[in-house]
């Protein structure tokens, strides 16, 4: 295989990666790592590189659709963003003592999970009582419902912050987005609605992985010629993702693509702890 | 004269702009250090099995301006990528400058920390 094929099926796959993730709205980035170790023998490290870079490019551009419309919290978003990128840096540095084999078994727990929050049932807990703590951080806000503006009022800061701190640490030591754990932390821990804690989540989640990414970079986990075509590719496939989204059946997607992101969570576990990883 | 306030939703929306735009720069920064990359290396045989890091001027942000200076492929991919990665920081650096507008000295304080920590892990020694 030479370098010029090697590029086209890693910016095909990422395509796929990219346009999926976006029709989910499981993001990219999870699958980005086990697509280049298990399909293409890309050295665990080069990938979870690669894969951070996905993560920046897909949440960045979605973020700018995103704030428009107006769910996205920014004071919540900005104030999360202390634990998320403290927990990141942490993971990172972490990242760089603990075996491949050992992370790839990790990988592999997290993406199960993923898979199960893709298709839990998502009861909305909103709450009428305000909370001391986010009064004082203005964190109350309001969304646009189908009867006009919703206000919320958010609940168990300090929980919220704990738990932000572990997503951000796993984003650092996997090179992934953590929306999944991000929106579990936001939706049941500080009880705000779903949509408001996808976007906020998304919102973030460029800024975490910017955090491990310098710590990546200087450390030479990213190489150009494998995140060049992995950024393109899974970019370009988010935009077209977002084109299409209207036009497509949610529900049935989300189950088939958790199925896939279980079965590969399987095949990460499973080299990782044969230690072919 | 003080400068009149900006509202939550007019910040929101420069945030937006900044986020694309950045993202949009850092595109057309790989896409063409792509193509001179594979231009140059194309035709040999990849060698991404085993990790063997990154040369100095691939992982210092110092180096990666000087390389994309030289116009080597893997260097204008990595000034790219370093656009990319910078895009998020600018724009926690935009929220510190609006919320120091608005006067709210809690988001000042927990901006200016996230940056610091933003900046400082991309620049360390």
């Amino acid at each position: 295989m030479s370098t010029l094929t090697f590029t086209l099926l890693v910016g095909l796959g990422s395509f796929v990666a990219g346009l999926l993730g976006a029709l989910t709205g499981l993001g990219g980035g999870v699958v980005i790592v086990p697509l280049l170790t298990l399909a293409f023998g890309v050295d665990f490290r080069y990938a979870v590189g690669a894969s951070l870079i996905a993560v920046i490019a897909t949440s960045s551009g979605a973020a700018a659709a995103y704030v428009r419309e107006g769910f996205t919290n920014v004071r919540i978003g900005m104030f999360l963003e202390v634990a998320t990128t403290i927990g990141a840096l942490l993971g990172a540095y972490l990242a760089g003592l603990i075996s491949t084999s050992v992370l790839s078994v990790v990988f592999g727990l997290v993406l199960l999970y993923s898979a199960y929050a893709a298709v839990r049932p998502k009861p909305e807990h909103v709450v009428s009582v305000r909370d001391p703590i986010a009064v004082r951080l203005r964190l109350d806000g309001s969304y646009p419902g189908v009867d006009g503006e919703k206000e919320y009022h958010v609940q168990r800061v300090p929980l919220g912050f704990g738990a932000m701190l572990g997503a951000g640490a796993l984003s650092g030591l996997l090179g992934i987005g953590s929306g999944a754990l991000k929106v579990v932390a936001m939706d049941q821990a500080m009880c705000l609605p779903f949509k408001v804690s996808t976007t906020t989540s998304n919102f973030m989640i460029g800024v975490t992985a910017a955090a491990s990414a310098g710590v990546y970079l200087a450390r030479g986990y990213i190489d150009p010629g494998i995140a060049m075509p992995v950024m393109l590719g899974v970019l370009a496939g988010a935009m077209l993702g977002v084109r299409v989204l209207a036009r497509t059946r949610q529900k049935v997607l989300r189950i088939v693509y958790a199925l896939v992101i279980a079965v590969v969570a399987v095949e990460m576990i499973y080299n990782g702890a044969a230690g072919h990883i | 004269m003080a400068q009149p306030a900006i509202s939550d939703h007019e910040v929101e929306l420069r945030l937006a702009t900044l986020l694309r735009a950045g993202v949009l720069a850092a595109a057309g920064l790989v896409l063409a250090g792509g193509v001179v990359y594979l231009i140059e290396y194309g035709a040999m045989p990849p060698h991404h099995q085993t990790y063997t890091g990154e040369p100095d001027d691939l992982k210092r942000v110092s180096g990666i301006v000087k390389g994309a200076l030289g116009h080597s492929g893997r260097g204008l991919i990595q000034l790219g990528l370093l656009v990319l990665i910078a895009t998020p920081i600018a724009r926690v650096a935009l929220s510190l400058y609006a919320f120091a507008r608005q006067r709210d000295r809690t988001y000042v304080l927990i901006t200016a920390f996230v940056l610091a920590l933003l900046v400082g892990s991309l620049l360390q020694p």
